[in-house]
């Protein structure tokens, strides 16, 4: 395969997971029942997401979905990030966005995340690779974004900038 | 072999060699810079003048009596002559230096457009328009309750000419329109456009950011009314445009901005501006940016502009011939009359993610709105990857774009 003549930073980014959500992206629409909802937009590149969560009287998220348009990597993230918090407690949620940017933005390996959820991050560590990549780490972030924002139920969009 | 013999076979090859960003890898690869639209590289011969500048002249213009002063002003109106004569003005005090054409296009929105639009009263651009000829308008027409009126474009991405004439009605100020589309391509017949304008008396400002890197510019042939383009797209530094303005539209204008430089004397009850074109240069300019545009245009001389279109000419048309084999591609920006730029999608692949596995063959392009998302609304696309050329790209950097697009293919495969 000639991919494998590609630097692996960049197979690092587009690994199997990654194409995989991007191109069947789970949870895919507004899901049937709607309590929070959040944009996130990035200007730089016109990515739109639109994220959906259903959150129950006890606080946990029962289901949650996305629509919009974006890069591969931007549209894996939000996939991702369905299969992530269904069935989370909101605080849980809240706490993988602040682990997700942390690891993206940073990578330091600071206070290491809770155990159980990071395990419930495993599959988000096929982000990892854009670290390598300044310009596309607000990608992997943007929906991730919009989940922090759709919690603390803001009325305005989250961006990127 | 004679010096003559040798200036006379000067090839693309050798311009590419007068551009040291060019001489560099990037991820391993020879870099292929194919994104001179959005910017273009600077040639040693602009590098060098404004580090001479810098090392040498460098004082304040139009204010020292003493040596240092002396030659700043003379690099900086030096370079203002050079500008009026590439462009063929009829006058220096024509040429506004500005920060760009996003600038010039405000100052004229501002100072020429603003006192003049009212309720029932219009400004008419077109659809192909950079954000920078279409936001000023906006604000404009929303301080004076004007109209912002958009003449349509067709699926090749050029002006219907037929309706932009009826558009062109009594109650419309002025006319925008850019030269050559940032991020379509389309040369638009800008000679034509200004004759069925001032047919109805209407003054026409062209947007010539695209246009002045890829052909010889003649202001008085076009007929136009004002003209604003940038330093950085022509292979000069950035932060440095020009407003070419008709004179007696300038001067009957009030000033954009006031400060230092633009006036005569300064008396707290009522201050005298200062005659063209100082009146619209408040404040200590970008002088090391205007001397290296004047090296820039030095430069663009020295080729030849026919020269420089005849070989982007023959680039484009080879890399629209080479992209058009790519089996998945759609080439958006179809027009008959094209420079430059090619805009395309490929299969499904987001054009951001084209740019990244583009980049790490060393191939740069432009991704996304291009600043110009009415463009993308009537397309219906969220962006486009979109490929430029100027004089130092040659058919090789097209060969390895196609080869980096087929490359992504594999990846999303």
């Amino acid at each position: 395969m000639t991919a494998a003549k590609l630097e692996p930073s960049l197979q690092d980014v587009y690994r199997s997971l990654v194409l995989d959500h991007s191109r069947n992206p789970r949870h895919f629409g507004r899901p049937e029942h709607v309590t929070h909802v959040a944009d996130g937009i990035n200007p730089l590149c016109g990515d739109k997401l639109r994220l959906y969560l259903d959150i129950d009287d006890d606080g946990k998220i029962q289901t949650s979905g996305f629509e919009g348009t974006g890069c591969a990597i931007s549209i894996a993230s939000a996939s991702l990030l369905t299969e992530t918090v269904i069935g989370l407690p909101v605080g849980d949620a809240d706490a993988c966005y602040r682990e997700v940017t942390r690891r993206l933005t940073s990578g330091t390996k600071e206070a290491a995340a809770r155990d159980d959820l990071e395990e419930r991050l495993q599959d988000v560590r096929a982000l990892d690779g854009v670290r390598a990549f300044p310009a596309r780490v607000k990608c992997a972030t943007l929906a991730w974004r919009a989940l922090h924002a759709a919690i603390q139920n803001d009325r305005v969009p989250a961006t990127t900038e | 072999m004679t010096q003559a013999t040798a200036i006379r076979t000067r090839t693309a090859a050798d311009w590419r060699r007068d551009f040291p960003a060019l001489q560099q890898m990037v991820h391993g690869h020879p870099l292929a810079y194919l994104d001179s639209a959005a910017s273009s590289q600077q040639p040693d011969a602009v590098i060098e003048a404004v580090a001479h500048y810098h090392r040498e002249d460098h004082a304040n213009v139009h204010r020292g009596v003493h040596t240092l002063s002396h030659r700043a002003t003379e690099a900086y109106e030096g370079a203002r002559d050079k500008i009026r004569s590439f462009i063929n003005a009829a006058s220096r005090s024509e040429i506004v230096l500005t920060s760009g054409t996003t600038e010039s296009i405000n100052l004229v929105a501002q100072s020429y457009a603003r006192p003049r639009l009212a309720p029932g009263r219009k400004i008419l651009i077109t659809h192909l328009e950079h954000h920078a000829n279409i936001v000023p308008w906006q604000l404009a027409c929303e301080q004076t309750g004007a109209e912002l009126v958009v003449a349509p474009i067709n699926d090749a991405g050029e002006v219907d000419l037929d309706v932009l004439r009826t558009l062109l009605t009594d109650d419309v100020v002025l006319l925008a329109v850019g030269h050559v589309s940032n991020a379509l391509g389309t040369i638009n017949p800008v000679r034509d456009i200004v004759a069925m304008a001032h047919d109805r008396d209407i003054p026409v400002l062209v947007d010539g950011a695209q246009g002045v890197p890829h052909m010889a510019v003649d202001v008085r042939d076009i007929g136009c009314d004002f003209y604003a383009f940038s330093a950085h797209k022509m292979f000069g530094p950035t932060g440095t445009g020009v407003l070419y303005g008709r004179e007696s539209l300038l001067d009957a204008m009030p000033p954009w901005q006031g400060g230092g430089d633009m006036i005569l004397e300064v008396r707290f009850d009522g201050t005298i501006y200062n005659d063209l074109p100082y009146k619209f240069e408040a404040g200590t300019p970008n002088i090391s940016g205007v001397v290296g545009l004047g090296a820039a245009i030095d430069y663009l001389l020295s080729i030849g502009m026919e020269a420089i279109t005849a070989h982007e000419y023959a680039l484009h048309d080879y890399m629209v011939a080479r992209l058009s084999e790519v089996d998945g591609i759609r080439l958006i920006g179809t027009a008959a009359a094209k420079a430059s730029v090619q805009s395309f999608l490929l299969n499904d692949i987001h054009p951001h993610d084209l740019g990244t596995i583009l980049d790490h063959q060393g191939v740069a392009i432009r991704t996304g709105h291009h600043c110009a998302m009415p463009v993308m609304q009537r397309f219906e696309i969220p962006g486009t990857a979109r490929a430029s050329v100027a004089l130092y790209n040659d058919t090789d950097d097209v060969d390895r774009l196609v080869a980096a697009l087929r490359k992504a293919q594999e990846i999303f495969s």
